[in-house]
């Protein structure tokens, strides 16, 4: 299998050389089609992981590979979902889902005279994700829940091979949470874009990851590679199974010995 | 089935009951008409001289009499302060847009036009007298200068606190600044500017009187100071109150715009 993302000894240090050692020998690899997951205690670096990974920071030591490329500045072959949904409430929940298009360079001057096709790519999402004809509403008249799922047809409209998702769930209820996992799992089985999910859930964590990745506390790095036995598809049932509740205590334990140690 | 009938008694007996007066939209015509008769009966009250406090009755009367040039005088200070504000609506959202392009243009010219605004107008007003001659023009720069702040202040704000999510999310897909500006910086700073335009017409109103009164030969604010000058003071009281309906009618109709242009800044929580 050959790897969509690898990070080689990546150090990123926020605020020139007297400021915060966010990450620091930083190795992790996902391969193409694969789903990860980043757990980790608070503030340990899981986010500045994903900048680096999409090229919104550049690392001062180490490398940053993304699909062959050397990371140098930001990578339009991901998308990208935040906790926040930050969808613009000026505009319609589908014209929110197409801006994208009218930045990535591939399609920004397609968008106009192909407006029909790249309208029913989004409402093709808006349907997988169970948001049909709610295109038209705008963001402010959607639950949490309903624009979590706007902003995943977002991050994916451009058809992106990478997919980075910074705690999606966090703000959500326990019941549209599961919701939203098993949307993401079709997603994932639907579209084989490589995902990597950043979570505090370890549940999550182990319910959608191929791999799971813990982090040590800051300055981040990886602490421990566990691969995630269960086969697709996976139903929610499994949570209720021991192996799954052995590895989630596992990383639990983990966890809380790398932030003793902080 | 029984929650549906159980239902429909309450709603027939609230019909029944006659059709109300509105409160609140009778307020402010009710709270005015109360200030003037309570202003009407303390004169009265006081036994006031004409000289000091002309009655409600006594400024109507004015208002009748000088009609001519009361609206003459109130259509050139609506004029004036009309451009003045025209320019600023202008000026203002460029300085803005500029001024929040950049954190460097921000840090950098912030301090300067803090500085500019905490200058009394009124100080500026002879340097202008200098420069272009009494009359419209330092009204209408003087209008222009008081009222472009708060303009640029709003415009300026709605640009930098984009949140860095969104900010995040776009670059991320290759946008570049002015994608980002044109994107999600101006439509956001929109109800920024649109709220601002209340603000800064009431200031317009100031300025141009302020500088009407100094130096002008027309205007309310040249008409207050003449009349003030033969101790005709219902005449004074009189530009007061044709100041204060101009003032309520711009401010009016700039809510009415605000409303009109932003109302999904109503609806979403916007976060600040
Ligand atoms: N833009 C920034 N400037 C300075 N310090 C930052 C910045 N972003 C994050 N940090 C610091 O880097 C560390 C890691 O942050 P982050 O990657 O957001 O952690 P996590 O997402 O795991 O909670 C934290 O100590 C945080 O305070
Ligand atoms: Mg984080």
């Amino acid at each position: 299998m050959s790897h969509l993302v690898s990070i080689d000894d990546v150090d990123m240090r926020y605020g020139g050389a007297e400021g915060t050692l966010a990450v620091s020998q930083l190795t992790m690899r996902v391969a193409k089609g694969e789903f990860a997951a980043v757990v980790g205690p608070s503030g340990c670096g899981k986010s500045t992981l994903m900048k680096l990974v999409t090229g919104l920071h550049i690392p001062q030591a180490g490398t940053v590979i993304v699909a062959g490329q050397h990371v140098t500045k930001p990578v339009s072959i991901v998308g990208m979902a935040f906790q926040n949904p930050t969808l613009l409430p000026w505009r319609t929940t589908l014209e929110n889902i197409l801006l994208p298009l009218e930045i990535v360079e591939k399609h920004r001057h397609r968008l106009r005279a192909n407006k029909k096709e790249y309208v029913a790519k989004a409402e093709h999402l808006l349907e997988l994700v169970g948001l049909k004809g709610f295109g038209s509403k705008f963001p402010w008249q959607l639950s949490g829940g309903m624009q979590q799922r706007a902003n995943l047809c977002r991050a994916l409209i451009h058809e992106p091979e990478l997919l980075m998702l910074d705690e999606p769930f966090g703000a959500l209820d326990a019941f549209t949470r599961e919701e939203l996992w098993c949307v993401i799992r079709d997603l994932h089985a639907a579209q084989g874009v490589t995902i990597v999910l950043v979570t505090h859930d370890l549940r999550e964590a182990a319910f959608l990851a191929d791999k799971i990745f813990v982090m040590s506390a800051r300055p981040g790095r990886i602490l421990r590679e566990h691969l995630v036995p269960f086969a697709r598809p996976r139903d929610l049932e499994i949570m209720y199974h021991t192996e799954f509740n052995d590895l989630v205590q596992q990383l639990h334990g983990e966890i809380a010995q790398a932030r003793v140690v902080a | 089935m029984t929650i549906v009938t159980d239902n429909t008694k309450p709603a027939s007996i609230t019909r029944r009951e006659p059709a109300r007066i509105n409160w609140v939209k009778a307020a402010p015509w009710l709270y005015t008409l109360g200030l003037f008769l309570a202003w009407e009966l303390l004169v009265i009250a006081l036994d006031m001289p004409v000289t000091i406090l002309p009655a409600p009755s006594r400024i109507f009367e004015a208002v009748v009499q000088y009609w001519s040039p009361l609206l003459k005088n109130s259509l050139q200070t609506l004029f004036t302060t009309t451009l003045g504000f025209g320019l600023a609506v202008v000026g203002g959202l460029a300085i803005g847009l500029f001024i929040g392009w950049s954190k460097t243009i921000y840090a950098g010219l912030y301090p300067l036009m803090i500085g500019f605004n905490a200058i009394p107008k009124v100080a500026v007003v002879p340097i202008l007298v200098i420069w272009f001659g009494i009359g419209t023009i330092p009204a209408v720069i003087t209008a222009f200068l008081i009222s472009f702040f708060p303009i640029v202040v709003n415009v300026a704000t709605g640009l930098a606190t984009i949140e860095p999510e969104t900010e995040d999310v776009l670059r991320a897909l290759g946008a570049r600044k002015i994608d980002i500006m044109l994107k999600v910086g101006i439509p956001r700073s929109m109800p920024y500017f649109f709220g601002s335009l209340k603000i800064a017409i009431t200031l317009a109103f100031v300025g141009s009187v302020l500088s009407e009164t100094v130096a002008s030969n027309y205007g309310l604010g040249n008409m207050m100071s003449s009349a003030q000058s033969q101790f005709n003071v219902p005449l004074v009281f009189a530009g007061l109150l044709a100041l204060a309906i101009e003032g309520i009618a711009m401010y009016a109709l700039m809510a009415w715009i605000e409303k009109r242009m932003t109302g999904w800044a109503h609806r979403s929580t916007m976060a600040n």
